[in-house]
């Protein structure tokens, strides 16, 4: 079978959205590994859920891999140290996700590994669940869920689809994209292990029509492999934002709508990002948890731009030094993508598990707003269908009709104010209307 | 390095399209449309559009200042709003009436009604309507394309037969200044369709309707959409955002609601023309029709069938 012709296409297509520029300046250089910085402050909240407590104390040696918080709530994950060495304190820092507990590590520059550390042996689901709390896994693509808590709803024989996210429809963003390149054989082997653990009917990988590269190379390596089943495929997405946003890549990749406020597991599905995969498998391979993260460093004010494979708590400060420094004219560093990712107010900010860009810019247009001329793009452009210039109107009108508008369904993806010719901050609205919605309901 | 980062909600991207750009878009389109006119009626067409167009920025401006709002001239909506009614006026009108109908139809129809983006029906329409009947005469005489020969006989007027297909499509007839040239006018609304600024949605179904009803009831259909003022009608002011549907099926009932009342009051009205008050009828539905195809949000349909 010719390339082509086994590789899937989409099922549906994504309506609404934006045409936004790809930026995809760093794809084709591989990343370069930083060496470990001074020192490393590791926040104790990288995930949804519950803040995890640290189980180290001052002067306490680590290693990398070294437990150094963990929580008992269900809905969180471990915290690892990223580095070799000795902590230093534990204070607050201004996170993206709010000011959070952090430890500070201060690194021996050795980077011996925790000795404790293991390759695990995968018999059971239960054991695979298990090792996926062990690694500290989080979901990589940005929203930071425990994944164990997804894999655990992989035990449900109904949920017998596995999506992997590999659209990275976010411009500027390449760190998926060289994950494919880079590290082909863990993404597949993982992708067949969990396959194979759960008894999962369909795997489906996407990835965006504009990365022919990485399909062409898993599509390759997949080819080697002896697969009877046969039942993982690659599809090329259409290559459009916000193609990787969860509920339009289950209606994309499987044509099932999911139904207002519920996930992906009440159609059947579920979705993994691509670096999550080979995060898992890495770690049942060699042991090694999730102690660092490949970012994206881009922007015109940075001097190299480029992928850089970072220990987890690393500064932004200390990344910007390693890829050259930054412009003296900088004006905005952005962690993540720049239509969903968040503006930082200093460098002191750290690569957390989920952060996956680094963006520096300086020359920013400032755009100039007029009173909303109600040209309907907004509307067009909301893959959710809502009406992003009417809740912005509801808001300035005393939230009138705002229950009607379903504000608590935006997925905040940002194609509404990206759009809008009159420059109107249309998601900052949907924002104030879930806020305010919110607010109205408990009021009553 | 500063340590003063400018901190502002995503997304940090935004297009390159603006209110300004898009109103500059609109005048690039006109402007095939505004030179024959000028050609073809003289200085005194060229005299028109700039009054009107002065008088417009004018209003606008004065208007801001007495209300103490933002100079708001740079987004050229004022400058739209003032070529489109002067393109819609005869060339023979007095001077001060074309100066008196942008004043209308800024200060009036637009800034009273909460300015840009608030007015529920088209500025330069509801300006036209306002002069044509505070002097009916002045506004219905027209001269002959490079005459001096006054006459109100626009081929609309005129017995049917009276113009062939290629002087209708040239605009060699008497009319407004702006509205002889189907063809040009044609032009422009393609570059306002590839520019997407304007789905063809609304002008084809606007232009569509008139020609299926006037067969319908018997009219040459023909002469029927290359006559009167449906092309400049239904590619530049039916498509007004602010006054027509933002959603697809919502544009198409507009259109067809559009090309439906041209052809009754040009039929059955005492009217000199319908493509005005057919698209100042279907303006003041507008909310009612954005409210009957308003789209449910994704995910709806799947939840009502569990």
């Amino acid at each position: 079978m010719s390339l082509k012709e086994s590789i899937l296409k989409p099922i549906a297509k994504l309506k609404g959205g934006a045409h936004i520029p790809h930026f995809k300046n760093t794809a084709e250089a591989e990343s370069v590994v930083m060496d470990a910085p001074a020192t490393v402050t590791i926040p104790l909240k990288q995930h949804i859920g519950a803040e995890c407590v640290a189980t180290v104390q001052k002067d306490d040696k680590v290693f990398v891999g070294t437990v150094i918080a963990d929580s008992t709530a269900p809905l969180s994950a471990p915290i690892h140290s990223s580095v070799s060495g000795t902590v230093k304190e534990i204070k607050k820092i201004s996170q993206p996700n709010g000011v959070v507990n952090s430890i500070v590590i201060e690194s021996d520059g050795e980077m011996t590994p925790d000795p404790s550390l293991k390759p695990r042996k995968i018999k059971t689901a239960k054991q695979l669940v298990q090792a996926c709390r062990e690694c500290g896994l989080v979901g990589l693509g940005g929203a930071g869920f425990p994944v164990h808590i997804k894999l655990e709803s992989l035990l449900k024989p109904e949920i017998d689809t596995l999506i992997i996210n590999c659209a990275e429809c976010e411009p500027y963003i390449t760190s998926d994209y060289r994950e494919c390149m880079e590290n082909y054989d863990d993404i597949l082997n993982g992708v067949y292990l969990l396959r194979d653990i759960f008894e999962l009917k369909n795997v489906i990988i996407a990835i965006e029509g504009n990365k022919p590269k990485a399909i062409e190379k898993l599509y390759e390596v997949a080819s080697d492999i002896q697969d009877e089943a046969d039942n993982v495929k690659l599809m090329c997405l259409d290559t459009s934002y916000p193609q990787g946003a969860e509920k339009m890549l289950v209606y994309t990749t499987t044509g099932k709508k999911i139904p207002l406020g519920k996930l992906p597991a009440d159609v059947g599905c579920a979705v993994m990002n691509i670096t999550s995969i080979s995060a898992l498998y890495r770690f049942i391979r060699t042991g090694m948890p999730l102690v660092s993260k490949r970012v994206t460093v881009d922007g015109n004010a940075i001097a190299k731009p480029q992928n850089v494979i970072v220990p987890i708590g690393t500064s932004v400060q200390d990344i910007i030094d390693f890829c050259g420094g930054a412009d003296e004219n900088i004006e905005k560093i952005i962690l993540g993508g720049p239509m969903m990712g968040s503006a930082i107010k200093d460098t002191e900010t750290v690569i957390a598990k989920q952060s996956n860009a680094v963006l520096c810019f300086k020359n920013i247009k400032p755009i100039r707003t007029t009173p909303c001329i109600r040209c309907g793009r907004c509307a067009a452009a909301c893959p959710m269908f809502l009406a992003p210039g009417a809740v912005e109107h509801s808001i300035d009108h005393n939230f009138t009709n705002l229950e009607n508008l379903n504000v608590m369904s935006c997925i905040e993806c940002g194609s509404c104010s990206y759009v809008c010719p009159a420059g109107r901050p249309l998601t900052a609205a949907m924002r104030t209307g879930k806020f305010e919605l919110r607010r109205l309901q408990n009021a009553k | 390095m500063q340590n003063k980062f400018i901190v502002s909600s995503s997304p940090h991207l935004h297009t390159p399209d603006s209110t300004g750009g898009i109103m500059f878009d609109v005048i690039i389109a006109l402007l095939p449309a505004t030179i024959y006119g000028i050609i073809i009626f003289g200085y005194r067409a060229a005299l028109i559009i700039l009054v009107s167009i002065v008088s417009a920025l004018l209003s606008e401006f004065v208007w801001n200042k007495l209300t103490k709002k933002e100079n708001s001239l740079y987004d050229l909506s004022a400058v739209v709003t003032g070529l489109l009614l002067a393109l819609n006026l005869p060339s023979s009108l007095p001077l001060w009436m074309a100066a008196v109908g942008s004043a209308v139809a800024i200060i009036i129809v637009k800034q009273m009604f909460g300015g840009l983006g608030q007015n529920f029906v088209n500025p330069a329409i509801a300006a036209r309507i306002v002069l044509l009947v505070s002097f009916p005469a002045a506004m219905t005489k027209f001269y002959e394309p490079f005459g001096e020969i006054v006459s109100s006989a626009t081929p609309l007027a005129a017995e049917t037969g009276a113009y062939n297909v290629k002087d209708l499509l040239l605009g060699m007839h008497a009319g407004s200044i702006g509205e002889t040239s189907s063809l040009l006018l044609l032009i422009g609304g393609i570059y306002l369709i590839l520019r997407k600024v304007i789905s063809p949605a609304i002008p084809c179904c606007f232009i569509g309707a008139v020609f299926v009803f006037s067969l319908i009831l018997g009219s040459d259909p023909i002469s029927a959409i290359f006559s009167g003022g449906l092309f400049i009608g239904a590619f530049f002011m039916a498509t007004d955002y602010v006054t027509s549907p933002a959603m697809p099926w919502g544009q198409i009932i507009f259109g067809v609601g559009c090309g439906l009342l041209t052809v009754i009051i040009r039929e059955f009205a005492a009217l000199p023309e319908g493509v005005s008050y057919a698209i100042l009828l279907m303006n003041i539905l507008v909310p009612h029709i954005n409210r009957l195809t308003a789209r449910k949000p994704f995910g709806t349909e799947a939840a009502n069938n569990e």
